[in-house]
């Protein structure tokens, strides 16, 4: 047993910020593919013809039934067997960004079936096509609606962006592990590393808030 | 797709799968003791122990389980705390989902009507037996989907064990999917496995819920 010593933490402060930063990096950009696609799967579940909603269906029933370490094994080394070399970072973020996709897939499919129908009904009576009553009427309710509901996914997805370090992407986890390699005080830096993730986490909180409050207004 | 792999591979996933079940298993237990403790103290007179319930709350739930497990099993030998993989993944898994179900147990107390406590009140229930006699039965049918969700989550969550080195199912498909190559028949094994487990926890939570239901 030897003592807690923080003094340890500043010199690798650079290494840790630049892991901070990989960290915002990877999860903004996996939230963005799961909005995207969580919108695309939403509506493919719900409109598309059979063959092409079950395969889809399958997909989200066989990504929430299984963790995402497993799912991030699979894209990483799967990807790789059928001959797409990408690298880890890509890896990383489409795994991230395809397993909060079926969640938010799932939250909005309830949100776009809670829309009226009347809404339906009115801008098909006015001339708008299926398509575009469902891209300017019906999903841009539906998302207003679930904004909080994947608000949370969001949260969860900062903090579980943490294993991508499993598959060797240098972000915060990463950063602290490097460190640790070096000075052998795994306490003082995971402890570090959780400040910085819990840090994060109060801003996309408040954010979050800021963005609930204007669309509550904007109602 | 290899399915004479699959076959060689079989028995180990279900050895693998033994160990994700008793993980699961034990830090579920662990967890609801501490949830119930963490509740008691977040809803408690205290405002120490109030304190203690909140910070408690929000320091599991802000940061993430994975860096929790890390100074748990890598960090606590510098502060004395010497455990083995599975004891480590079991009480980090356990300490965590703890404050998930919390709030679920508080939630589902704070959704039983104001008037069911002040009637018991009025009546000359004191305050622990009104919560034990009155508002915690009925708080407990609503408390089951909360936790069973949470419970199906730590299924799921259990996968982290693997980077302490427990050998569960996780910790098996990376294994073999490094010595064979063929991450979709491994991913393949490991899925169905997971997915029955899952499909078990949730049946039985439903089980409970409908032995539970009013009508």
């Amino acid at each position: 047993m030897q003592g807690l010593d923080f003094s340890v933490v500043p010199p690798y402060a650079d290494i840790l910020w630049m892991g901070v930063w990989w960290t915002v990096v990877l999860t903004v950009s996996a939230a963005a593919i799961s909005f995207v696609f969580g919108v695309v799967f939403a509506l493919v579940v719900l409109y598309a013809p059979k063959t092409v909603a079950l395969p889809v269906r399958a997909f989200m029933w066989l990504f929430m039934g299984t963790p995402l370490l497993l799912q991030l094994f699979l894209i990483y080394y799967g990807l790789g067997q059928l001959g797409f070399k990408i690298p880890a970072l890509v890896a990383g973020i489409i795994g991230l960004g395809l397993h909060f996709a079926v969640y938010n897939a799932d939250i909005l499919r309830a949100g776009i079936v809670a829309v009226d129908v009347g809404q339906m009904e009115g801008a098909r009576s006015l001339g708008f096509g299926r398509f575009q009553t469902l891209r300017y009427f019906i999903v841009p309710q539906a998302v207003r609606n679930t904004i909080p509901a994947m608000g949370n996914n969001l949260i969860v997805l900062l903090k579980e962006s943490s294993l991508v370090s499993i598959i060797g992407i240098a972000e915060l986890v990463h950063a602290a592990q490097l460190a640790i390699s070096e000075t052998f005080r795994p306490f003082e830096f995971y402890i570090t590393v959780a400040a910085l993730y819990y840090i994060l986490n109060l801003v996309l909180e408040a954010g979050l808030r800021r963005v609930e409050q204007n669309v509550e207004v904007s109602r | 797709m290899d399915f004479s792999l699959v076959q060689r591979v079989f028995p180990f996933f279900v050895e693998a799968a033994w160990i994700t079940i008793e993980i699961s298993a034990l830090s579920l237990a662990l967890g609801l003791m501490v949830a119930f403790l963490v509740a008691a103290a977040k809803m408690s007179r205290s405002l120490p122990l109030r304190m203690f319930g909140s910070a408690y709350v929000s320091l599991f739930r802000g940061t993430p389980c994975l860096i929790q497990l890390f100074v748990l099993y890598f960090g606590g030998p510098q502060i004395g705390i010497n455990l083995e993989p599975f004891a480590a993944g079991v009480i980090g898994l356990g300490l965590n989902i703890g404050a998930y179900m919390a709030e679920a147990i508080r939630g589902a107390i704070m959704s039983v009507d104001r008037g069911q406590t002040e009637a018991a009140r009025s009546i000359g229930f004191s305050r622990s037996q009104t919560m034990r006699k009155v508002v915690l039965p009925q708080a407990a049918r609503l408390m089951i989907r909360p936790l069973g969700v949470n419970a199906v989550a730590l299924v799921k969550g259990s996968a982290l064990v693997s980077t302490i080195s427990v050998v569960e199912l996780t910790y098996t498909a990376q294994r073999y999917i490094g010595s064979t190559y063929k991450p979709f028949e491994i991913f393949g094994v490991a899925a169905v496995l997971y997915m029955l487990i899952v499909y078990v926890v949730a049946r039985i939570v439903d089980l409970i819920d409908r032995r539970y239901a009013i009508v």
